[in-house]
This record gives C-alpha cells, sequence and structure tokens, in this order.
C-alpha cells in the first residue's frame, strides 16, 4: 500500500467529499446501520452488560494507574516463555526492528495479521522501503492494499468499498502480488472469497516471518492474544517460522483471567457476535509447534504523552471495537478517510491529536470539533471512554495552543471574549437584546411566514452564510422574555395584553403581524 | 416555601420568548410560584464546546450568583440543563479556584422541565389539551447527557386531544450540536435533512423537542424545504390547555386535522 493519510485536508473539507458522494453516503449508512442494530441486539442479551462495562473500565483503569509495573512483569513473563521483548519509543524504532528481524532471516517478504498498531506506524512502508513486501492476510486489509487504497474503518477498512468494485480491484491486482484471480470472477460473495483464499495459502505457506499486533497481552503470563473472525490471522500465528508482533504498551492486562471480562466485552461490541469465530492465544515459543522465534515490540509512540493528560488518558481504554464509529452520526456521513488517521471515527477524533499532539497543524486541530457531542458514542463504549468529555477538552486544548502560538488574537478568540462580556452581565445582556429585538422588528419585514407564524429569513450573505444556506433563521422576537418578564411583572401585571413577546405563536389570526408590532 | 428559579436560557430569551411564558404559565398552574432571577444570563456552554473554558469563567459565576437564592433552578432545555450539571464542574477545575468548584458543588439542583415536573413535583397528566398529530424528538442531551428518558413522552400522552407519532431514528443526533453547525455546516446539515426527512415521514403536524436550539436547526430547513411542519417546544404544548368559549362539538370538529378552527382553539389557549 503507497496511500497515505498525509496531506488530508483539515475535517469539514475531507468530508465534503463523502457527502457529495450518494453512493458512499448509501453503502456506509448501510453498513454501519447493520452492524448497529447487530450490536443492540446481543449486548441486550447480557443482563450485566453494564457491571462488565464498570469491570472493563476498572481493568484498563488500573493498568494505567500501574502501566510501568505491569509492561516489566510482561516482559518478565514474556522473556520466561522464549520470546524475545524489544522497546521502541516511536515508530521509526519500531519499524527498524520488525526490518532487523525480517533482513536477519533473509526474506524479502511477510505475511501480515491485521493490526491498528503496525498501521499507525506505516509498518508496510518501511518494510518496502527495506525492499521487503508486506502481504496483508485480512480480508478487507486485502482489499485495501491490492486497491492501493487507505483504510476507513478499524473493524471494516474496506467499509466503502462494493462488490463490484472489489471483483475489479481482484482481477486488477491480484496477479501482481501472486496468484491471479481467476478470469471469470463474479461479484458474488462466495467467489470473491475464494479467490483471496487461493491467492493468500500461497502466501501463508511460503512466508518464514509473519507479523502481527495483539489485542491483549497478559502480563502475569507473557500471553498474547489475537481475536479474528476469518482464520487468515491464525494461519500467519501458525505456520511461518518467525513471528513478531507490534503490541501498543496499553494493551496490557494484569491477569489472565482479565481476558473473561475483555473476550465479553470485544466480540459483541465490534462485530455484534456472541464471541468472534477465532481467538488465538500464544505465550512465547512452543518447541516444535508454531514459531521457533518470537518477538514482541513494545510501542509507545505518544502514548505516555496520553497517559500524562488526567483527562485524555482514558483514550488509552480502547480496545479498538469500533462500537463508537457504527453509532456515530457524523462517521456515518463522513467515512474513515475525511479523518486523516489510521484511527477514524469519534475514537480517532480523540486519541488522534492526543497522539500527534495539538497546535502544530489544521487538520489534528480539526479533529476534536468533528462531533456534534451527541453522546452516543460513551453510550456504546465497552470501557466507557467519555469521548464527548475528551473532545471539549481537547477543544480547550487546541484554543490554549493556538493563544500560546500567536499574540494576535482570532476573530474567533475575539468573537468568544465578546460574548463571554457581553452575557456575564444581565444589564449587557438585556441592552444587545433590545439591538436583537429591533433586528427582529425590521428583519420580520424582510423574511416570510413560517408555519405557525413565525417570521424567518431566508438565504443571507456574509458570516451568517453557512447557517443559511439550507436552513431558514429564525427572527429575534420583537420583545425578550427578560424585557417581556419586567413589563408585565412577569405575566402578573394586567398590561400584557400587547402580546409583544409573541414571535412564535402557533397560530396568529394573523400570521406575520410581528413585523408591525 | 422554596424558592424555583426559572432559567429561560439566552436562545430562549432573545429568540423563543414563547417558550419561557409557557413554562410560567405551566408551572403557575401546577401551583409553583417560579420566580424568573433576572440576574441570569447564559450557562456557558457555547465557549465551553469550543474550547474557550476560560472564557466560560465569568458565566459560571454569573450564573452561581443569580441563582444563589433559589432551592431549585427549572429549565426548559436538556442541553443547557446539562451544562449546567456537567460543565461548570470542569469548567471550575480548569479554572484552578477552589472556591469556584465548591461553589459549584454547592449551587441549587437544576432540573430539566420534565425532570421537574415528573420527578418533583409527580405530574404527568398536566391537564394539557392540543389537539394535534404530533412527532417527538429526543434531543441527545436531553436523552443521554441528562437521561430524562420516557418523561417527555409520558407527559405528551397524557395530553388531551394529542396524537403521539414514533419518529424513525429518533435517538439520532439532528446535527445542531453548537458551534459544529457553522464549523462542519455542510455535515451538519447532512445529518439534519435526514432528520427532517424521518420527521416528514411520520405524518404529523407539529415536531417537539425539549430544546428550542435543536428545533431551530431542524425547523429551519422544514422551513426552507417549505414542508408546512411547525416545531414546538414541549413546554408549549403542555401549557396549551382547552378552550373554555367553544362548544364540546366544535372541539371534535377541530381535532381532525389542523383547519382555520384549530387555530382559534390554539390561539385562545395561549
Amino acid at each position: 500500500m503507497s496511500g497515505t493519510f498525509l496531506g488530508t485536508p483539515a475535517f469539514p473539507t475531507a468530508a465534503r467529499t463523502a457527502l457529495e458522494d450518494s453512493q458512499l453516503r448509501r453503502n456506509l449508512a448501510h453498513a454501519t446501520g447493520t452492524i448497529r442494530a447487530k450490536r443492540a441486539g446481543v449486548v441486550s442479551e447480557v443482563d450485566d452488560w453494564e457491571q462488565l462495562r464498570l469491570a472493563g473500565e476498572a481493568i484498563k483503569d488500573r493498568v494505567l494507574r500501574h502501566l510501568p509495573d505491569y509492561l516489566e512483569q510482561l516482559e518478565r513473563s514474556l522473556v520466561a516463555a522464549g520470546a524475545t521483548v524489544h522497546w521502541a519509543r516511536d515508530a521509526a524504532e519500531a519499524n527498524r526492528i520488525v526490518v532487523d528481524v525480517a533482513q536477519r532471516h533473509g526474506t524479502d517478504e511477510v505475511v501480515k495479521v491485521k493490526s491498528m498498531a503496525t498501521q499507525e506506524i506505516e509498518l508496510n512502508e518501511a518494510l518496502a522501503a527495506a525492499g521487503i513486501h508486506a502481504w496483508e492476510t485480512d480480508l478487507a486489509e486485502l482489499i485495501v492494499q491490492l486497491g492501493d487504497d487507505l483504510p476507513s474503518h478499524i473493524l471494516v477498512p474496506a467499509i466503502h468499498r462494493n462488490r463490484a468494485e472489489i471483483r475489479e480491484i481482484f482481477l486488477r491486482e491480484m496477479g501482481r502480488a501472486g496468484r491471479a484471480a481467476p478470469d471469470d470472477l463474479t461479484d458474488e460473495p462466495a467467489r470473491l472469497a475464494a479467490a483471496a483464499r487461493t491467492h493468500l495459502r500461497e502466501k501463508f505457506l511460503r512466508a518464514k516471518v509473519a507479523v502481527s499486533g495483539a489485542n491483549f497481552a497478559v502480563a502475569e503470563t507473557g500471553t498474547l492474544t489475537v481475536v479474528e473472525s476469518e482464520g487468515n490471522g491464525r494461519m500467519c500465528l501458525t505456520l511461518p517460522e518467525v513471528l513478531v508482533s507490534v503490541v501498543g504498551i496499553e494493551k496490557v492486562l494484569p491477569t489472565f483471567q482479565d481476558l473473561d471480562v475483555m473476550l465479553q466485552l470485544l466480540p459483541r461490541s465490534s462485530t455484534g457476535e456472541r464471541m468472534n469465530p477465532y481467538t488465538s492465544t500464544w505465550t512465547g515459543v512452543t518447541p516444535g509447534d508454531g514459531p521457533q522465534e518470537v518477538h514482541v515490540v513494545l510501542l509507545d509512540n505518544g502514548r505516555t504523552d496520553v497517559l500524562a493528560d488526567p483527562t485524555g488518558r482514558q483514550a488509552l481504554r480502547c480496545i479498538r471495537c469500533s462500537a463508537c464509529l457504527n453509532v456515530c452520526p457524523v462517521y456515518e456521513r463522513t467515512g474513515g478517510h475525511a479523518y486523516g488517521s489510521v484511527y477514524p471515527g469519534p475514537i480517532g477524533a480523540i486519541l488522534t491529536p492526543q497522539l500527534r499532539g495539538v497546535g502544530t497543524d489544521a487538520q489534528t486541530d480539526s479533529l476534536p470539533y468533528a462531533s456534534s457531542l451527541c453522546g452516543a458514542c460513551f453510550e456504546v463504549c465497552p470501557v466507557r471512554i467519555d469521548i464527548p468529555e475528551v473532545l471539549v477538552h481537547l477543544r480547550g486544548e487546541v484554543v490554549r495552543a493556538h493563544q500560546r502560538a500567536s499574540r494576535v488574537p482570532s476573530v474567533q478568540d475575539m468573537a468568544m471574549k465578546a460574548a463571554s462580556w457581553t452575557l456575564s452581565s444581565a444589564a449587557r445582556t438585556g441592552a444587545a437584546e433590545k439591538v436583537a429585538g429591533l433586528g427582529g422588528r425590521l428583519a420580520g419585514r424582510l423574511g416570510r411566514t413560517a408555519p405557525g407564524g413565525r417570521a424567518v429569513l431566508g438565504a443571507l450573505p456574509g458570516p451568517a452564510s453557512p447557517w443559511a444556506d439550507s436552513r431558514d433563521v429564525p427572527v429575534p422576537a420583537a420583545e425578550s422574555f427578560r424585557s417581556w418578564w419586567e413589563r408585565t411583572d412577569g405575566g402578573r401585571s394586567r398590561s400584557d395584553n400587547t402580546d409583544g413577546g409573541r414571535s412564535d405563536g402557533p397560530a396568529d389570526p394573523a400570521p406575520g403581524a410581528e413585523g408591525g408590532r | 416555601m422554596s424558592r424555583v428559579g426559572l432559567m429561560v436560557t439566552c436562545l430562549n430569551d432573545v429568540l423563543f420568548p414563547d417558550t419561557g411564558r409557557a413554562v410560567v404559565t405551566l408551572l403557575r398552574r401546577l401551583g409553583v410560584d417560579v420566580e424568573f432571577p433576572a440576574a441570569q444570563t447564559c450557562c456557558g456552554q457555547p465557549m465551553v464546546n469550543t474550547g474557550y473554558l476560560d472564557d466560560a469563567v465569568p458565566l459560571v459565576r454569573n450564573h452561581l450568583d443569580a441563582f444563589a437564592g433559589c432551592d431549585a433552578i427549572v429549565v426548559p432545555s436538556g442541553s443547557c440543563a446539562g451544562s449546567v450539571r456537567h460543565q461548570h464542574g470542569l469548567v471550575a477545575e480548569r479554572s484552578g479556584d477552589p472556591g469556584l468548584g465548591r461553589a459549584v458543588a454547592g449551587a441549587p439542583p437544576v432540573y430539566e422541565l420534565t425532570e421537574y415536573l415528573v420527578d418533583v413535583l409527580g405530574v404527568t397528566d398536566v391537564g394539557a389539551y392540543f389537539p394535534h398529530r404530533v412527532t417527538y424528538h429526543p434531543t441527545c442531551h436531553s436523552l443521554r447527557m441528562l437521561g430524562v428518558g420516557d418523561r417527555p413522552t409520558r407527559l405528551l400522552r397524557a395530553v388531551r386531544g394529542l396524537t403521539l407519532l414514533d419518529l424513525p431514528g429518533a435517538a439520532e443526533c439532528c446535527g445542531f450540536g453548537g458551534t459544529f453547525a457553522v464549523k462542519n455546516s455542510e455535515t451538519s446539515i447532512a445529518m439534519g435533512n435526514d432528520k427532517a426527512r424521518h420527521v416528514r415521514s411520520t405524518g404529523a403536524e407539529v415536531l417537539v423537542a425539549g430544546d428550542n436550539s435543536c428545533l431551530m436547526h431542524v425547523g429551519g430547513l422544514l422551513s426552507r424545504q417549505r414542508s408546512g411542519m411547525r416545531v414546538m417546544h414541549l413546554a408549549e404544548v403542555l401549557a396549551s390547555t382547552e378552550p373554555v368559549i367553544e362548544s364540546r362539538a366544535e372541539r371534535s370538529a377541530d381535532g381532525a386535522g389542523p383547519g382555520s378552527g384549530t387555530a382559534r382553539t390554539l390561539g385562545a389557549a395561549r
């Protein structure tokens, strides 16, 4: 895959591509809607789901509080089980370690288990630069890789592709990467899967080195876990002679028993299944069975910076289930590419800015604003990451970073200052409202009357245009509530007969008469 | 007697004063002598949600001062109730002023209108009359930040003459999101258009919600589409009463549709 998120424009601009593509919007709405319904169904079967979420949250929080201890314990357990442990501060270090292992074995190809961590560090590109082909073996990742495309979902990376597109990609590209697709390939799912199986089998049997990530890493035993749906990962984990696993440091769990909670939370949240079809666990080297050389790369790449933020660190609880993507109304309409990161959707909107750091580029800084703060993501998160809370917190960090970097306040800075000044005093607010009311009276003459008698304005020039492009604008009431209350003693005085504040009366006898009041 | 303060919200104050008046009418009818602390302005949510947490500090202080003498605060907005309940603490914490944190913790409890009606007053039938086909949008902050649950629909179902129609995808966000509607205008409109489509599919005459901000967004789209649909705050529906000047026969005839007779009924009900 040569595609890269580098150069993705800021979210509002990047989102436009998806918003204008009605086929893509339908694909996304259908796919997320289907997974969302499946998830809701299997979650509702579990009586103690909320207790499980609390347990998941507690386990991950314990890990984060004592992260160095658990990581050292994990290292000891892994080494005792015959694995080699490497520590990587950043993407470059992690990539170098994997490239070194592959080169030491004189191979020019590796097979890969679907892994977010290796995408995050752009391992495939680093291997390619060293003359080593990295073959993705997850079906959706294979589609993305062969299509020279970028993933747009954590769990379903090719969510944006339909069957006809996949057939075309297979016919065009498979031959160049190995076993070609049959000439008579149709877009039936079974035929597409069969072509992928034949293509991949050749790679599984030939590869000497495999690369994986891990969903969980158990400190007390040194056991790594991968959960998947297709079994292609297990082929990579068992057939090659050498296995290198790149594992984010937040993936550690204290005990094997903690897997009990996580393996209940993860499949129901991610694929909407009671249990995923394949769960592989391995502990170092087992003589005569599976890879005889096992490496584990423990990856930081910004995670300790996230850990240092008391509000933001909850993002490290994430178990990459992607439930938040599937319920997010923004993701549903923009797809994953708009987020410009391997982590799209709500979790990407908080994780990516934290891993990269805010205040350096406009694209990253646009991510915390790529949400209406509707809270659906928090509701489904199996480890209770309060994503809206972190989004608001990160917006604060973005604003602070900009204010630190520039001596000149932005238009937005000044608008907020002015609003804060006006709205922190009732007297100033009342004065501003009188102006708005006057404006409303004037504007009411220009507008038309919406059902119910309300005066509204249509398309507007200037700063209000983004609002008024598609929405009618309500005209400010001729009299504010505040001034109505003052004038009529809260409606108790009989002088309340002019109905001066009424702009929204459900059915005025003479609609549109407000302007004259 | 306890002092109940109406927090009318800045948006209602300027754009939707009828909502505040409806709350006053409704609560007085239920025997609550609601006050309007004149020093109130805005809860600070626009600043907080845009990342200007420091600029929200004076607004949080003003809110605390304005409602200091109250025993309870009632607000016809799930969003603003959520802001006071969940964001004021965050603002105080970031300000680094422990006194502000203590003041926030000791502030009077804030109730979204339906919470106050159902939980505090213990009523679901407020004696309202509204002979129309209505669909209800449970705004995100009411639904998820506050968890008002079925309180609004219980209140609506008890309204005489009202037909409550299910809204497809009701729990999905309308796309307003405060400054989101400006910063990500196109996504916001895409979400809003889907909401408007669902609203129109119900065949209702009126879209009702507990937040005028969301209604302003969806209503602005419905209005631009010349849909003929109205949007109304829940408080205004609950404040509507049966007119005494018309005969029962006329009313039942009106109940069939939104004709001019209905308009007179509603006008009189104010």
